[in-house]
Parts: structure tokens; C-alpha cells; sequence
């Protein structure tokens, strides 16, 4: 093998790699909060909803489990603007990470929902919350706690997933490391450290969704 | 007029008719035993009263008002009626004076300061102020039924619903939620309760109604359902106790 | 300028779809015969292989499909051969699979209970038996509506190819869209084909759950 190795490069590109973990780790944010909020909104329409909703909400959420998460965001780019919708690609990226995150943890939480005991819905409503006001105090936060885990593996998987937005020159991560590579043709160690980073951020981000769990959830599991 | 007045009151589940024309008046204070064997549509009826179940032919009315399916009128009487069940069903996430908190912020508005010496003062109504803070994993069965009791009187309910308040409590706990209940009717609470404790029926219930298939079969004073029961069926039922 | 109608389209995306399918098959079945014996190191007795099994699973599921198609691509030609896309990207599905497959077979083989080894054990067979005759019968039963169900993972999966330049749906999608101009229509059509392989799919992971009434507790 007639190769070298060489990092020293990491010293010249260190600030696109830093541009580029900012703007995933500003995607996954953005992604994350708004996803699960609409996930729980949908959650809340396929379980708890009128009848009229739900098929609308199904269809929504079967299209987004069924396709590409490339094909999602290149017809968000490229396919809306030809209907006079005009958007940066960090919009584009933004609305179809949440798009994404939204479908998916809509069925993780609607499991979530439909796992709670019917004694629950009726405490509230015998105490005259209306069936809203049960949700909101008494089914999401135990709701959400049972399928945690499930959803803070879904919330990496789109973190990683988010490496395509590279693709409509959103600069995350890995434009930053096609980048450093254009320039630097030092193509397998430009990569081989941006996967290293995004391990990093993979083992981050599962830390930082353990310990917003121990926030919201102050209590071990209910039944 | 009577407080909470049922009048031809049927229920079905699909083709199964579950209530077949009941037949009840409640007067204020007054402590009302429903008894029977399961399937009887005991629990039934408690939960057509407060709207957890639709009916399908007849009436109710509490405090002189109709109660319709609407919203509006189910919460108006949930604020009316407070219910206990067989299960508990406090909110796992909440401690106990949240539990106790929780409707009156929400439903009433009422400010946070003023919820939670209401909750203070039920809560030791019920003998568990110093549980004010703990969760409800914390307690045992029977505490956690007082704090139940405590959550529903909160809502200064003018009638309590008990649907077998004390079935899935060990009988070493059973005592003390009874106790609790034997106060609230000594303070004048009107009570209707499914119960299977029939000397809890005998010492402290006004009325005693033993319903069978449906049907209110028998009624009346405590001393003449039990010790002069008129019907086969009842006879059957306490001979089986 | 020349009008494309919608059939031309379609019919272009059509033809490239069967590679997207071809793709999907090879790296579904590569990617089996690989977990599978990642799953006997996972669940093995020797240690290394534990851990082995153990790493290799964290670097495929904990980095982007996307990174590892890029290495793939790159990094096979470190020594010295040129790379096709359509290796570069069936080895890199191929291990991206594997990784996946055998953390959903692995819970499907802790799932059974503790007691049926023991109960194996106690019948005097020893431990390639207790596999072959307890316990796989009974884990295999468990684990076809999961791994049916991410096959159309691996279908998704395959659409991350055309970044490398493998010819399937999505790479015909970008040079359709950029002969036609019609983004909306052709990406719009990329979905739909998208979603006539994968819906199947997740449905018949769905009945066989519930025929072969399994409580799945994965997520």
C-alpha cells in the first residue's frame, strides 16, 4: 500500500470541522424539539383523536416510514420551490429532519399512549378535566416515559441520518469533511475523523437525552 | 327534590342489556349501600351517574339538573360528583399533594397557594398530611385509597361515588379507608357505594339496594334488607356470604 | 424543448428501481449470513468474540450509513484497486445490515426465557443442542416480523448509494430531475416506487406479528 497517512491537515481545516459539528448539532437540536412536539401532536391524533383525523395522520406518517429520508429532503428542496415555495437548504434541511423525526416518533409515543392503563383517563375525567386537559397533566409525561429509550434511539438514528443534508449544501459535518477532502484529497482521514466525531456526538447525544429523562421523569417506571 | 334522581335508566353494551330500568332516588346525607353479585350492573350504574358511561333509555339528574352527553354538562357534573375507584388510579408522576392539586388548577384556576392548603387540609382530613411530599409508589394500598378519597374532596363534591373502593386492598387496610368514609357520612357526605363489606353496609349505610340482572331487586333500611330478605335471589346472595 | 411525459419518466425510474431492488436483496442477504455469524460470536462463549461482536455492532449502528459508504468507497481504494460504487456499496450495506440484524436476533434469543435453557440443560443435551432444538425454533418464530421489518431499512438504505454514484432509483430521480426540470414530479414519482417496495413490506411485518402473535417489545 503506497499510502501516507497525514493529519496534519486537521490543524489547517480545524475550523470547518467546527463550523461543521456546530450546524448538526443546531439540526439535531432544532430537529429533536420540534420532531418529538410534532410527534406527540400526532401521537395524540391517531390515539386520542376525531375520526376524520386519523387517516389524514396515518397517510402522513406511512409515507414518511416508507421513503428515503434523501428522496424527503430532495423534493423539500428542489420539488416545493417549483410550486413557488422558495427556502435555504438549512430551512429545507430543518423542516424535513422534523418532518422525519416527527412520523416516527409519532408511532413510538402512540405505543407509549396505548400502553396506559384506562384507569388513568378515567381519574381524570371524574376529577372534570376535559379528555384534552387528561392528556396534557396526566397521560403524556408517563407516556413518554415508557418508550424513552426506544425514542432516544430514534432521535440518533436521525442524528446520523442527518448526514445526507450534506447533499443540498446544508454545511454540516459531512460537507465539512467533502469539503477538507476537495481540498485536501486526503479523502479516507477526512472521512475516518468525521466518523469518529460523529461517534462522539452519537455517545454525547445519548448522554444528554439520559439525563433530560432523569429531569422529566422523577419517579422508576409505572406499571 | 330529591339530590341525584334515576328514573328508567337502561344500559346496554351491544345486544347484552346491562341495566333494565332502574328506579332511585338519593336524598342529601343520605349513605346508600348498592349490593349484588358481580354482573349485577352495580358498577354500572356508578359510572352512568358520573357520565363515565353513556345511557341508553331514561334519566339521571343531580342537584336538579339533567345530565346530558355533552361536555359542558358532564364536566359541570363531575364538579358535582367525585368518584373513587376500585383501583386507585392515582397519577404515578405526581406527588401526593399534586395528585390532590391537580384538578383544582386545572379545572377551577384556582391560584397555586390556595390549592395546595386545600390539599393540606384534605389530605389530613383523610390522616395523610405528612405524606404531602412523597409519591404515590411510596404507599401502601390503603393509603394510597385515602389519598384518592382526599384527591376527589378536593373538588368539594356534594356526592361521592365508591365503586368497590376497598376490593383490592389487603384486609389489614381495609379498616382505615373505611374509617375515612365512616367520617365523611357522619359529617353529612351523601355516599353511594358498591361495596362488598357488609357490616360496613349495616352499621353506617341510610339505604341498602340489592340489585340483581339489572334491576334494583331489592331496597331499604340496612336491618330489613339483611335480616328479612324477601326475595329468593337475595337470600341466595347474603346465604352466600 | 423537448416534452417528457409523465410515462417517460416513469418508465426511466422504472428500470432503475431494479437495481435499487437487486441492491436491496444482496445486501439483506449478505448482510444475513453475516449477522448471523456475528450473532454466534455475540452469544458465544469466547469472550473475544463477545467483544468483537460487542464493538462492531456500536462503530455500524453509532456512525452515519452515509460515512461508512464514503470509507468504503475511499478506503477500499487505499489499496490500490479501484473501487466500483456498486462494491464499495455492497460492502458497506452488507456490514451496515449485518449490525443491525444481529442486535434484533440477539433480543429475540434473550427473549427466551431463562427457563427453557435451563429446561434444555436438565434433559441432558448439551449447549449446540439446546440451540438447535430449544432454542432457535422458538427465537426464529420471534424474529421474522422484526427482520422483515427492517428490510425496509435496507431498502431505504440503498438509496444513500447514489451518493457514490451507484446507479438505482434516487441517482435516476437527480439525473431525471435535472434532464426535465420537474423536480416536483420526478421526486414525487421516487417516493411513490419508494413506498410500492416498502409498504408492502412493513404491512407483512405488521400481520406476521400478529399472526405469529408475538408482544414486540423492541420499539
Amino acid at each position: 500500500m503506497n499510502y501516507h497517512f497525514s493529519f496534519n491537515w486537521l490543524l489547517i481545516y480545524y475550523p470547518e470541522l467546527l463550523k461543521g459539528i456546530r450546524i448538526t448539532v443546531q439540526l439535531i437540536l432544532i430537529g429533536a424539539v420540534f420532531g418529538v412536539s410534532l410527534g406527540i401532536a400526532c401521537a395524540w391524533a391517531r390515539a386520542l383523536g376525531p375520526a376524520w383525523l386519523k387517516p389524514v395522520v396515518t397517510a402522513y406518517v406511512e409515507l414518511i416510514r416508507n421513503t428515503p429520508f434523501l428522496i424527503q429532503l430532495f423534493f423539500i428542496f428542489f420539488g416545493l420551490p417549483s410550486l413557488g415555495l422558495q427556502m435555504g437548504e438549512t430551512s429545507a434541511a430543518n423542516i424535513a429532519m422534523i418532518i422525519n423525526l416527527g412520523a416516527y416518533s409519532c408511532e413510538i409515543i402512540r405505543a407509549g399512549i396505548q400502553a396506559t392503563p384506562k384507569g388513568q383517563f378515567e381519574a381524570g375525567v371524574s376529577l372534570a378535566m376535559t379528555p384534552f386537559e387528561t392528556f396534557r397533566y396526566v397521560v403524556v409525561l408517563p407516556s413518554l416515559q415508557r418508550i424513552w429509550p426506544a425514542l432516544c434511539s430514534q432521535i440518533i438514528i436521525v442524528m446520523l441520518g442527518s448526514s445526507v443534508v450534506s447533499q443540498i449544501a446544508a454545511e454540516d459535518l459531512t460537507f465539512a469533511a467533502n469539503f477538507i477532502q476537495s481540498r485536501s484529497f486526503r479523502a479516507f482521514e477526512a472521512y475516518f475523523v468525521s466518523t469518529l466525531i460523529y461517534l462522539a456526538l452519537a455517545v454525547l447525544l445519548r448522554q444528554v437525552l439520559k439525563f433530560i429523562g432523569g429531569r422529566l421523569f422523577p419517579r422508576r417506571a409505572p406499571r | 327534590m330529591s339530590l341525584i334522581e334515576i328514573t328508567e335508566v337502561r344500559k346496554s353494551f351491544g345486544s347484552n342489556e346491562v341495566l333494565k330500568g332502574i328506579n332511585l332516588n338519593v336524598e342529601p346525607g343520605e349513605v346508600i349501600a348498592i349490593i349484588g353479585k358481580s354482573g349485577s350492573g352495580k358498577s354500572t350504574l356508578l359510572r352512568c351517574i358520573n357520565g363515565l358511561e353513556s345511557i341508553n333509555a331514561g334519566s339521571i339528574s343531580v342537584a336538579g339538573a339533567q345530565l346530558l352527553p355533552d361536555e359542558l354538562h358532564l364536566k359541570a357534573l363531575r364538579l358535582k360528583v367525585g368518584m373513587i375507584f376500585q383501583q386507585f388510579n392515582l397519577f404515578p408522576h405526581l406527588t401526593v399533594g399534586g395528585n390532590v392539586m391537580l384538578s383544582q388548577s386545572v379545572v377551577k384556576k384556582t391560584p397555586r397557594a390556595e390549592a395546595e392548603t386545600l390539599a393540606r387540609a384534605m389530605l389530613e382530613r383523610v390522616g395523610l398530611d405528612a405524606k404531602f411530599d412523597a409519591y404515590p409508589d411510596e404507599l401502601s394500598g390503603g393509603q394510597q385509597q385515602r389519598v384518592a378519597i382526599a384527591r376527589a374532596l378536593a373538588m368539594q363534591p356534594i356526592a361521592l361515588l365508591c365503586d368497590e373502593i376497598t376490593s383490592a386492598l389487603d384486609p389489614e387496610l381495609v379498616g382505615e379507608v373505611l374509617a375515612v368514609v365512616r367520617s365523611l357520612a357522619a359529617e353529612g357526605m351523601t355516599l353511594l357505594m358498591v361495596t362488598h363489606e357488609m357490616k360496613f353496609a349495616r352499621d353506617v349505610c341510610s339505604r341498602v339496594v340489592f340489585m340483581h340482572q339489572g334491576r334494583v331487586h331489592e331496597i331499604g333500611r340496612p336491618e330489613d334488607v339483611f335480616a328479612n330478605p324477601q326475595t329468593p335471589e337475595l337470600k341466595q346472595f347474603l346465604g352466600m356470604l | 424543448m423537448t416534452e417528457f411525459s409523465i410515462w417517460d419518466i416513469l418508465r426511466n425510474l422504472l428500470l432503475a428501481a431494479r437495481w435499487t431492488i437487486m441492491l436491496s436483496l444482496v445486501s439483506f442477504i449478505g448482510g444475513g449470513l453475516l449477522g448471523t455469524l456475528l450473532l454466534f460470536m455475540r452469544i458465544g462463549r469466547n469472550r473475544a468474540g463477545q467483544i468483537f461482536a460487542k464493538i462492531y455492532v456500536e462503530v455500524f449502528q453509532g456512525t452515519p450509513l452515509l460515512m461508512q459508504l464514503f470509507l468504503a468507497f475511499f478506503g477500499l481504494g487505499l489499496f490500490g484497486i479501484s473501487v466500483p460504487s456498486w462494491l464499495a456499496a455492497g460492502v458497506a450495506l452488507i456490514c451496515w445490515t449485518a449490525a443491525f440484524l444481529v442486535e434484533i436476533w440477539r433480543g429475540c434469543v434473550e427473549a427466551i426465557l431463562k427457563g427453557q435453557w435451563e429446561a434444555a440443560a436438565s434433559l441432558g443435551m448439551g449447549y449446540v443442542q439446546q440451540m438447535r432444538y430449544v432454542i432457535l425454533p422458538q427465537a426464529l418464530k420471534i424474529a421474522i416480523p422484526p427482520t422483515v421489518g427492517f428490510s425496509v431499512q435496507v431498502v431505504k438504505g440503498t438509496a444513500l448509494t447514489s451518493i457514490i454514484g451507484f446507479v438505482e432509483l434516487s441517482k435516476a430521480g437527480t439525473v431525471v430531475t435535472n434532464a426535465t426540470f420537474q423536480p416536483f414530479t420526478v421526486y414525487g414519482l421516487v417516493a411513490l416506487i419508494y413506498f410500492a417496495i416498502c409498504w408492502p413490506l412493513s404491512k407483512s411485518s405488521q400481520i406476521l406479528e400478529r399472526k405469529l402473535n408475538v408482544a414486540h417489545r423492541n420499539h
